[in-house]
């Protein structure tokens, strides 16, 4: 796994992979910026996703994605985070909610997960991108090498499922706040 | 804080990279095998909280992983994981030891909850570690008995010394309970919730106490079967306690300053340097000092080691600490016998009072001990005190100590009354006041 030591941040690129609503990829941009007080932009790729899925899980290889993301749009300069809405697995877990190389450049998100009828809850779209963009900013905060945190409400506390995801706020807790900013 | 470490051992590639990425995230410091012998050979210099262990595997399986670690590690936790889950296997593994047992792929939640619960069961063995280290040192420090004038003094400077950093030499005669003093600093200075290690020097050979004291690594000398760790590295934020100290070697004495300097050795048969940071408390109950005029002790060591000097009374300095001691001591016997408390007869105490223990506490101990063995459950009498009927006397005493103690004894048994202190003495008055005189005697 590439681990490389932190430079100092230029910009933050968002990937996106097949996702349409221009409404949502703005906010993830806007507020990405804002919290971590730096230029965002958003790209849309046009990769084709096949070749990432496992006939076998019915799922995509999230390691593979995050190679691809790292080796075709990733910089030096930038960090980049691959947008997703495909469902993601490692080998070991069934699903994951996006991942990230620690201390690195490269992290990959996916909103497939998100929403509340993939759990047989009523369907509340307006949670959606609130969760989007908590898991966009979690993986950007390992790529600046933080790891999980045990404080209530961190954006940076570990969730498996998308209720953990919704007692989170979208940014980070002093603590963090802190290590990020040195 | 802390960081929680765990050894991932999986033949496939894919699994180990994406546990690794996966607990690298959650904080842990993480280390993979790619199959059991890697693993054996990692687990042979380095500790891990948790071992994850896929059971099929090319060569040893984790079953078989699973008991070979468990015989060199029986509190390891290791949990099993297997694509290929059937009940005998998962059974199998519980019965060998195994923490639990999953199959992959895991249900992220399920890991972060297996993991959750394998993390609050390492954290209760070390704190039960701690606190059963704390209560046994504890228990030990409650052993100081006594209220006499010298242990009072002893235990003022034992308090004084415990705060500070400062390495102790004990002295003392052999069974006045030097590694009690010790204990003692140890319980109550700031490094009391970590190990206090105690070695015997006298009782190992150079090499062996050389091993002992800096650890080894596996393959060091015929018989280091396994890595070990030293009782320096085990001592690390705590006290090392190093009893009979004036009988290590030269070399040794080299050795031993050399760590005390710098904090740091190599184990034997290593290259690694290992730092601890320990407080050295050594005992001896020899004179260091004329040791070190006659060149059979490095000066610059004892100067080291010496910064702070308790020298523990015998007993027969401080009598009036036994009928304290036989009491102590009885209740402790009759507990650990399960029987009643006994008592003991004036007779008894007063030959025990009388006698000058060359083998101090120890030598009271025992002597209790045996009597409680040998008596009639009942009251303790003379005859069943192995100490015959005559007052056995230490061979260093002189005739004018002995007559000083006894007419002291006499004058304290007849409450000064000299007529009666000279009559019972089977000496006149004017003799009586002179000896009084010449021995400083006073009321």
């Amino acid at each position: 796994m590439a681990i490389n030591t932190m430079k100092p941040l230029n910009q933050i690129n968002l990937v996106s992979f097949g996702i349409t609503d221009k409404a949502l990829l703005e906010m993830l941009r806007s507020q990405t910026a804002r919290i971590f007080s730096c230029k965002v932009q958003h790209k849309e790729a046009r990769t084709e996703l096949g070749q990432f899925f496992d006939g076998a899980r019915r799922q995509y290889n999230a390691d593979s994605l995050l190679q691809m993301v790292h080796q075709n749009y990733s910089n030096e300069d930038a960090k980049t985070i691959g947008l997703f809405q495909v469902d993601l697995f490692i080998p070991i877990l069934t699903y994951i909610f996006g991942q990230a190389y620690l201390n690195g450049q490269t992290a990959v998100a996916s909103g497939y997960r998100l929403v509340d009828e993939r759990y047989g809850i009523k369907t509340n779209r307006q949670n959606y991108p609130e969760r989007f963009l908590k898991e966009v900013i979690h993986e950007l905060g390992h790529n600046f090498g933080l790891i999980h945190c045990r404080s209530v409400g961190c954006v940076m506390q570990a969730s498996t499922y998308v209720e953990d995801i919704d007692l989170k706020n979208a940014d980070f807790c002093p603590a963090c706040r802190l290590q990020l900013e040195h | 804080m802390k960081k929680n470490s765990i050894l991932i051992v999986d033949d496939e590639a894919s699994v180990r990279d994406s546990l690794y990425n996966w607990f690298l995230e959650d904080g842990f410091e993480v280390s993979c095998a790619e199959d059991a012998s890697k693993a054996l050979k990692i687990l042979d210099h380095e500790h891990f909280d948790i071992i994850l262990a896929d059971i099929k595997m090319p060569g040893m399986d984790g079953l078989e992983l699973l008991r070979r670690i468990k015989q060199i590690i029986p509190d390891a936790i290791i949990i099993i994981i297997t694509a290929f889950a059937t009940v005998d296997t998962a059974v199998q593994a519980l019965k060998d030891g195994a923490f639990d047992y999953v199959t992959k792929p895991f249900d992220p939640d399920d890991l972060s909850h297996l993991i959750r619960n394998a993390l609050r069961q390492v954290s209760l063995q070390e704190e039960n570690e701690t606190l059963r280290e704390r209560v046994s040192v504890l228990e030990q420090v409650e052993d100081i008995i006594g209220e006499s004038e010298a242990v009072k003094k002893m235990l003022s400077e034992v308090e004084q010394v415990a705060q500070s950093n400062a390495s102790v030499i004990i002295t003392g005669e052999s069974g006045t309970g030097k590694e009690l003093i010790a204990k003692a600093i140890h319980a109550n200075s700031l490094r009391k919730f970590f190990p206090l290690v105690s070695v015997h020097c006298g009782a190992l050979t150079e090499s062996l106490l050389e091993s002992e004291l800096f650890g080894h690594e596996k393959g060091a000398f015929t018989g280091a079967v396994y890595t070990r760790k030293g009782r320096f590295e085990m001592a690390d934020n705590g006290t090392i306690f190093l009893d009979e100290i004036a009988t290590i070697s030269s070399k040794m004495q080299v050795e031993l300053l050399r760590v005390l300097e710098s904090k740091s050795f190599v184990r034997v048969g290593g290259n690694k340097t290992i730092t601890s940071d320990f407080r050295v408390i050594c005992a001896t109950n020899r004179d260091l000092k004329k040791m070190v005029n006659e060149g059979s002790f490095r000066e610059d060591l004892y100067y080291r080691l010496n910064v702070v000097n308790i020298n523990v009374p015998p007993l027969r300095e401080r009598k009036d600490d036994i009928p304290l001691l036989v009491n102590y001591f009885i209740g402790k016997y009759c507990k650990s016998m399960s029987r009643p408390i006994v008592t003991m007869d004036a007779t008894a105490m007063k030959r025990l009072e009388d006698y000058d223990f060359p083998g101090n506490v120890r030598e009271l101990e025992n002597i209790i001990e045996r009597a409680i063995v040998v008596g009639n459950g009942k009251e303790i009498k003379l005859r069943d005190l192995p100490l015959g009927k005559a007052v056995t006397i230490s061979k260093t005493e002189s005739l004018n100590h002995l007559e000083k103690q006894h007419i002291a004894q006499v004058l304290t048994k007849y409450g000064w009354n000299i007529s009666r202190a000279a009559q019972a003495l089977g000496i006149d008055r004017v003799t009586l006041y002179n000896k009084i005189k010449k021995y400083d005697l006073k009321q």
